[in-house]
C-alpha cells in the first residue's frame, strides 16, 4: 500500500490523533479531502468515515478511496445509528453550526466520545482587540471579516464548560493551544486557561452512559438517559 | 458446464453465451430453458483475476459500452467512460458488458426466437425483473470462471441492477458503484412508463406483441415513447439553455403543428432514431423490469440478514442535482440505510443541469470520482 507523505497541516491533528485508541472506529464532520481521517486510518489502523458539505473536497476525498457522505452533518446525522462510532471528531466547525447544541448531543448519540476542538473567543488577543478598538476581532484562529464570516456561534472555553456541565456531558480531557501553538492541559485554573487558550481540543463523553440488559432479548443496548430528554 | 457455449461473432463484433438446456427459474415463476447472452469485453483479464468490472447497461443500452456499435455506427454508449486511458481504464480492468436479458441487442428477448427455435417470442416472452437480468449475468461470470468481479458499476436501470447485485450476490462482488438510481421505481416514473407504453400499444401495428408475424413495426408508438421518456432524461434549466424557443429552420411561426420549435425537431428525432435500433416490445418488457424494482423494504432487511457476507462491500453512490428522474433524496435513501449499518459507503451529489442523462455526458466530476475509487481501492487491495 503505497500512501503519500501526508502533512498535518493542521496544528491539532497529532492532538486529535493523540487522544484516540488503536483500532477505533471514527467519523469526521467537516473532514475536508479526507486529510485527517487518512492519517488516523494509516497510523491507528482506524475504520473511518467522512461527512463533507462541500462537492470539491467531498469528490476529492473520494477519489482518495475514503468512505466519505457528501452533505450537511446538521441534517445527516441522524442516519448513523445510536453508537455506531467509537469516536466522532468535530474539528474547527462547531462555531458554524446552526444549532451547537443539538450537534453535540447527536455527536454523543452517534459515537461513546466525541473530540471537539474550537477557536475560543475569550483569549486575551480577541479580548484586547475588542477592549481597545472597539471591533470585531480579526486573528489567525478567526481570520474572517464579520460580514463574510462562516462563523455564526461565538463561544469561549468558559461557555464550553457550562454548556458540557449543563448537558450533563463529561470533559475527559481537556488540551488548550497558545497561539503560538504551545499545548498544555486545561485544568480547573479556568480563569488564565481562558485567556492563553487560543484553540482548544475536548474529548467529551457522556456521565450516565451504562449498558443495560433489555428483558426481552439478549441483546446489550447502551442507555442513554441524556438523550431520551 | 458443457451446456454453455461461448461464441464470438464476428460480423456483431460481440460475444454470445448459450445457455442450453440450463433452467433460468425468474421472478415470474416461469422458466427459460434456453438463453443465451449477448456481451462484450475489454481489455485483459489478469492471472489472479482479480480486475474484472461488471458494467451495467440503461434501459436503452446494449454491450457496446466503448469502441464502436457496429449496429448504430457509433461509438459506444459509455465510450467517454470506458476504454484505455478513460476513468475506467481498459489497460488496468478487465471490462464486460452484457445486453441484459429482455433486450434487444441480442440476449435472449421478446424480439428472439422462443425456446424451440420455432416462433419469435413478441408478447409470449415471460415478464423478466431486475433480479431476473442479474441472475442471468451472473450465470455468465461463471461461465467465464471469474469468481469475484472488483466492481459492478451502472446508471439508472444500471443502477438497479449493480444494487441487485450486492442483494443477491454480495460474495462476487468487491464494490458498487450505483450513478442516478434508487431503492425503487417511483410513482411518477412508473406514470411516464405507462404512457410510454400505452403509446406503443395503441400503436395499430403493434398487434398486441406479434408485430414481426404481420411484417410491421409499431414505429409510431415506439417514437412517442421515446420522445416522452427523452424529456424526463433532461431538465427544465437544460431545456431552456439549448433550446429555449428558438424556431426550427425559419423565422416565424407557421400557425400549423409542423416543428416550428428546435426542442419539438430535437425530440422527432430523437423518436425516429430511436426507431431503428430498438424493439417496441423489449422496450415494453425492460420499463416493465423497472416498475417492478422495489427494495424500499427488503434492502435494509436483507442486509442485516446477510450481516456478515457483504461486510466487505464498498459503495459509491453518486447523483445529480437536476436529475427529477431519480432525484438526489431517492439515491440517498440507499446511503442512508447503509450508514446505519456502518456499511462502507461514499455518496456524492454531483451540481450539474443536465438532469438524468448527466451519467452519460461530460461530468468531470463523475470521471474523477469513478476512476479516483476505482484505482485508489484497486491499489488499498492489490498493490
Amino acid at each position: 500500500m503505497s500512501m503519500n507523505k501526508i502533512q498535518s497541516i493542521r496544528k491539532d491533528w497529532d492532538l486529535i490523533e493523540s487522544l484516540i485508541r488503536d483500532n477505533s472506529r471514527i467519523l469526521d464532520i467537516g473532514c475536508g479531502e479526507g486529510d485527517l481521517i487518512q492519517q488516523l486510518e494509516k497510523n491507528l489502523s482506524a475504520k473511518v468515515h467522512g461527512i463533507e458539505k462541500n462537492q470539491e473536497l467531498a469528490l476529492k476525498a473520494i477519489a482518495k478511496g475514503l468512505s466519505v457522505t457528501h452533505g450537511d452533518a446538521e441534517k445527516d446525522l441522524s442516519q448513523y445509528s445510536n453508537q455506531s462510532f467509537d469516536y466522532v471528531i468535530l474539528s474547527q466547525t462547531l462555531q458554524a453550526m446552526v444549532e451547537p447544541k443539538k450537534i453535540l448531543n447527536e455527536l454523543l448519540r452517534v459515537g461513546s466520545k466525541a473530540i471537539v476542538s474550537f477557536p475560543n473567543f475569550g483569549h486575551w488577543k480577541i479580548r484586547l482587540q475588542l477592549l481597545l478598538k472597539g471591533k470585531m476581532p480579526i486573528t489567525e484562529g478567526l481570520p474572517y471579516s464579520w460580514y463574510d464570516t462562516p462563523n455564526i456561534h461565538f463561544f469561549t472555553l468558559k461557555d464550553f464548560q457550562n454548556l458540557c456541565n449543563e448537558m450533563n456531558i463529561v470533559i475527559e480531557n481537556s488540551i488548550g493551544l497558545t497561539s503560538k501553538g504551545k499545548q498544555f492541559p486545561i485544568d480547573g485554573s479556568l480563569l488564565s486557561a481562558n485567556i492563553i487558550t487560543s484553540e482548544a481540543i475536548f474529548l467529551l463523553s457522556y456521565k450516565d452512559f451504562e449498558p443495560i440488559k433489555i428483558k426481552s432479548s439478549n441483546k446489550i443496548f447502551a442507555k442513554n438517559s441524556a438523550i431520551a430528554n | 458446464m458443457s451446456n454453455i457455449e461461448i461464441i464470438n461473432d464476428t460480423n456483431l463484433d460481440c460475444s454470445f453465451a448459450v445457455f442450453k438446456e440450463v433452467n433460468l427459474t425468474l421472478a415470474s415463476g416461469s422458466v427459460l430453458k434456453n438463453f443465451r447472452l449477448a456481451f462484450k469485453t475489454f481489455g485483459k483479464l489478469n492471472d489472479n483475476k482479480t480486475n474484472a468490472i461488471l458494467v451495467c447497461h440503461a434501459l436503452t443500452g446494449d454491450q457496446y459500452v466503448s469502441g464502436n456499435n457496429p449496429i448504430t455506427g457509433r461509438d459506444g454508449w459509455w465510450a467517454r467512460m470506458v476504454g484505455p486511458n478513460k476513468p475506467i481504464d481498459t489497460n488496468k480492468f478487465f471490462v464486460i458488458c452484457s445486453n441484459v436479458l429482455g433486450g434487444c441487442a441480442g440476449s435472449t428477448g421478446p424480439k428472439e426466437k422462443n425456446e424451440n427455435e420455432q416462433d419469435i417470442y413478441g408478447a409470449n416472452f415471460p415478464s423478466v425483473t431486475i433480479k431476473d437480468m442479474v441472475n442471468a449475468q451472473s450465470k455468465l461470470l461463471d461461465a467465464l470462471e471469474i469468481h469475484q468481479l472488483f466492481s459492478v458499476i451502472g446508471g439508472s436501470m444500471g443502477a438497479m441492477q449493480a444494487l441487485q447485485w450486492s442483494i443477491d450476490f454480495p460474495n462476487k462482488i468487491k464494490s458498487v458503484i450505483h450513478i442516478a438510481g434508487a431503492l425503487k421505481h417511483s410513482a411518477q416514473n412508473i406514470a411516464f412508463h405507462e404512457v410510454g407504453r400505452q403509446a406503443i400499444m395503441n400503436d395499430v401495428n403493434w398487434y398486441k406483441g406479434n408485430y414481426a408475424k404481420n411484417n410491421s413495426i409499431p414505429e409510431r408508438g415506439l417514437a412517442v415513447a421515446r420522445m416522452i421518456a427523452h424529456i424526463t432524461y433532461l431538465s427544465e434549466d437544460a431545456m431552456r439553455r439549448k433550446f429555449g424557443r428558438k424556431l426550427q429552420s425559419r423565422d416565424i411561426i407557421s400557425f400549423g403543428f409542423d416543428a416550428d420549435f428546435q426542442i419539438e425537431s430535437y425530440l422527432r428525432y430523437q423518436g425516429r432514431s430511436f426507431v431503428e435500433r430498438f424493439d417496441a416490445n423489449s422496450y415494453l418488457y425492460l420499463t416493465r423490469a423497472m416498475d417492478y424494482f422495489d427494495h424500499s423494504e427488503s434492502f435494509k432487511k436483507t442486509l442485516e440478514f446477510i450481516n456478515n457476507t457483504n461486510d466487505h462491500l464498498k459503495y459509491l453512490v453518486i447523483s445529480f442535482t437536476s436529475d427529477w428522474l431519480f432525484p438526489t433524496r431517492e439515491n440517498k435513501e440507499i446511503v442512508e440505510i447503509l450508514n446505519s449499518l456502518s456499511k462502507d459507503v461514499s455518496f456524492l451529489e454531483i451540481e450539474t443541469d443536465k438532469g438524468h442523462d448527466s451519467f452519460l455526458l461530460d461530468e468531470p466530476d463523475l470521471d474523477f470520482a469513478i476512476k479516483g475509487f476505482l484505482d485508489s481501492n484497486y491499489e488499498n487491495e492489490y498493490e
